[in-house]
């Protein structure tokens, strides 16, 4: 895909973040710090006086958000999936959970894909900690169209959000005539010999997956899951019935993400094989987003290999 | 203020102090020592400084008030009871199974509620939240907090007082209950917050120190609240309050932070409160 157009969706944040700040004037915007590398400096400057930043303290910074938008305003936080999800579940879990507060947090850097920086900053638990949040919704866009679209759709819903953006530059597979819709998976590829169901980066990977399954004769479903949590239960209970085999895709701890979402949904109501790729409960490491990808199977070829096992062929 | 404005802010103390036992004493549970110390300020809030309407609790304009130690929701329901957001006759169902008075501040189901609290070290933060949406909203709009003096060992307290500082909230008020003591024992033994005051003015706070069992330091320092808007500096009022003031046996006794009155004890407290609302109608 060398020749295809990437944009890192922390780039669509921020992008997103200044095109509804010229229309929404009761949104403002949170950052730790990071506003160079989470992108709400894009923001910042079209809007100085809208974004604020809370130096770092994470945990501050989320209940401020709370706080801000008892007052009628819709607060983005943004800082780092490690620090958002995970320095400041408690705060998230208390303060925006529990009261079901108009909070978005958008939450960049997740994943493996962080690259040079190494474990402490490759966030591969956010996924699992914002799930088992009642009444969160909890989101990963698979390209920059769908970012942009879903940073709106969050903005428009009431209620808190979880959403992670990537590092990495990514491909960009979908027309600007996309429409995103929060808690609906998008079929990519129709097939019923497997389903590939994949989130965020790890779409245009299963896109990928599914043409070179295809050569070989295998038709497999491709669904791209942006939103993880509430799950779009009909569409996966419908790939369960009519592929009859599932194989999961996340940048994610193969513990407590879509995979076992998906796994828990279809053991309780339409039984099948499923496969998880993920991160297989260990940390990360540096190195360069691309290498760290292949090394940790969250790739093209290595789906087409669980495909092909899962299959028995 | 005058001597009958006085007295009957200190009479409505004494209700809100009977409202902490009976509904402490009817949920065989939860905390009234942290309660009773903060007794007299629960009642000059919302009787003499808060900006609000009982009648309609979501009033945009209205003030915020985030019990930042939100164990100490029987002192707050009580105050928010007998100033008429829902009857006193709820009280004694605090923390019963199909009640909407929570163990700790639910802002979704108790009426007048801001802000819901019970982790300690968060109410802080979203009071700032307020003071600076309202800020930013150009809202003349005040938002108060009240801590435990043992919260303060949490660490979001004092990113919380920065950033008020950094945004120049004048129009928050930190108030904190130093009754000296919290779970484990003296707050000086199991955690020394002290200097409370000079921490505070070092994160760039205004800081006054009163009595807060006073209503006139009380007023004072409220008053010197109002006269700081428009300096930039937040406001920290540092109480010092005596733990279960105001029941004879729960005064200055950790025991009684998180453990209801029996029946007996119920009695022996509510007969001294009648008796201190005795003394004050003569
Ligand atoms: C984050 C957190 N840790 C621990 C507790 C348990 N807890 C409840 S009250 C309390 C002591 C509070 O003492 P203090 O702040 O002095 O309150 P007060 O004396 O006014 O009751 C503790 C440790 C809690 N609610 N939240
Ligand atoms: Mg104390």
């Amino acid at each position: 895909m060398a020749d295809v157009k990437k944009v890192a969706t922390r780039d669509s944040y921020g992008n997103a973040l200044k095109e509804l700040g010229a229309v929404a004037e009761n949104l403002v915007v949170l950052d730790a710090d990071l506003a160079g590398a989470t992108k709400t400096a894009i923001f910042q400057k079209a809007f100085p006086d809208r974004h604020f930043d809370c130096g770092i303290a994470e945990a501050n910074m989320i209940d401020v958000a709370a706080g801000l938008s008892t007052m009628g305003l819709v607060p983005f936080a943004a800082t780092f999936a490690m620090f958002a999800a995970g320095r400041a579940y408690e705060q998230v879990r208390n303060t925006i959970g529990y009261p079901h507060l108009n909070v978005k947090i958008g939450a960049t850097h997740g994943g493996i894909s962080v690259g040079e920086d190494g474990a402490s900053h490759q966030c591969c638990e956010d996924f699992a900690l914002m799930r088992t949040i009642p009444g969160m919704t909890v989101m990963c866009p698979s390209d920059d169209v769908e970012a942009r679209q879903m940073v709106k759709a969050a903005y428009e819903m009431n209620g808190p959000v979880y959403m992670r953006f990537g590092r990495a530059a990514t491909p960009v597979f979908h027309g600007e005539d996309f429409k995103f819709e929060i808690g609906k998976g998008e079929v990519l590829r129709d097939g019923t010999d497997a389903a590939i169901i994949a989130t965020g980066i790890m779409v245009p990977e299963a896109i990928e997956a599914g043409k070179l399954l295809a050569e070989e004769g295998i038709n497999a479903r491709v669904i791209n899951m942006a939103t993880i949590k509430p799950l779009d239960e009909e569409l996966v209970l419908q790939a369960a019935r009519e592929c009859g085999k599932l194989v999961t895709v996340e940048e994610h701890s193969i513990i407590g993400g879509l995979g076992e979402a998906v796994c828990s949904l279809v053991s309780e109501r339409c039984p099948v094989p499923v496969k998880r790729i993920g991160v297989n409960d260990e940390f990360g490491h540096s190195g360069p987003a691309a290498a760290l990808l292949e090394q940790f199977g969250l790739c093209a070829d290595n789906i087409v290999k669980q495909v092909r096992a899962l299959l028995g062929k | 203020m005058t001597p009958e404005e006085k007295r009957a802010l200190q009479l409505t103390a004494v209700s809100v102090r009977e409202g902490i036992l009976t509904s402490t004493h009817g949920a065989k549970a939860g905390h009234p020592g942290g309660s009773l110390s903060a007794a007299d300020v629960f009642t000059y809030l919302y009787f003499k400084e808060l900006r609000i309407d009982p009648k309609n609790p979501r009033w945009e304009d209205r003030d915020r008030f985030v019990l930042s130690k939100g164990h100490t929701a029987p002192g707050l329901y009580a105050v928010l009871a007998l100033r008429g957001y829902f009857p006193v006759e709820e009280l004694p169902r605090l923390r019963h199974i199909d009640s909407f008075l929570q163990g700790h501040p639910n802002m979704n189901t108790v009426p007048g509620v801001d802000m819901s609290t019970g982790s300690l070290g968060q109410g802080l933060s979203a009071a700032a939240g307020m003071a600076k949406g309202a800020k930013y909203l150009g809202k003349d709009v005040n938002a108060y907090a009240l801590l435990g003096d043992g919260e303060l060992a949490e660490g979001q307290i004092w990113e919380a007082t920065m950033f008020a500082a950094h945004y120049k909230l004048d129009n928050l008020c930190i108030i904190a209950d130093i009754n000296g003591l919290q779970i484990d024992g003296r707050t000086k033994d199991v955690m020394n917050t002290e200097p409370v005051d000079a921490k505070f003015a070092a994160f760039g706070c205004d800081v006054v120190k009163v009595d807060g069992h006073d209503f006139d330091q009380l007023e004072a320092a409220f008053a010197r609240f109002h006269e700081n808007h428009g300096s930039g500096r937040p406001t920290c009022i540092l109480m010092k309050t005596t733990k279960g003031k105001g029941v004879s046996y729960m005064e200055d006794n950790a025991g009684w932070h998180g453990k209801a009155p029996n029946d007996e004890e119920y009695a022996k407290g509510m007969a001294e409160l009648a008796e201190a609302r005795k003394a004050l109608e003569v």
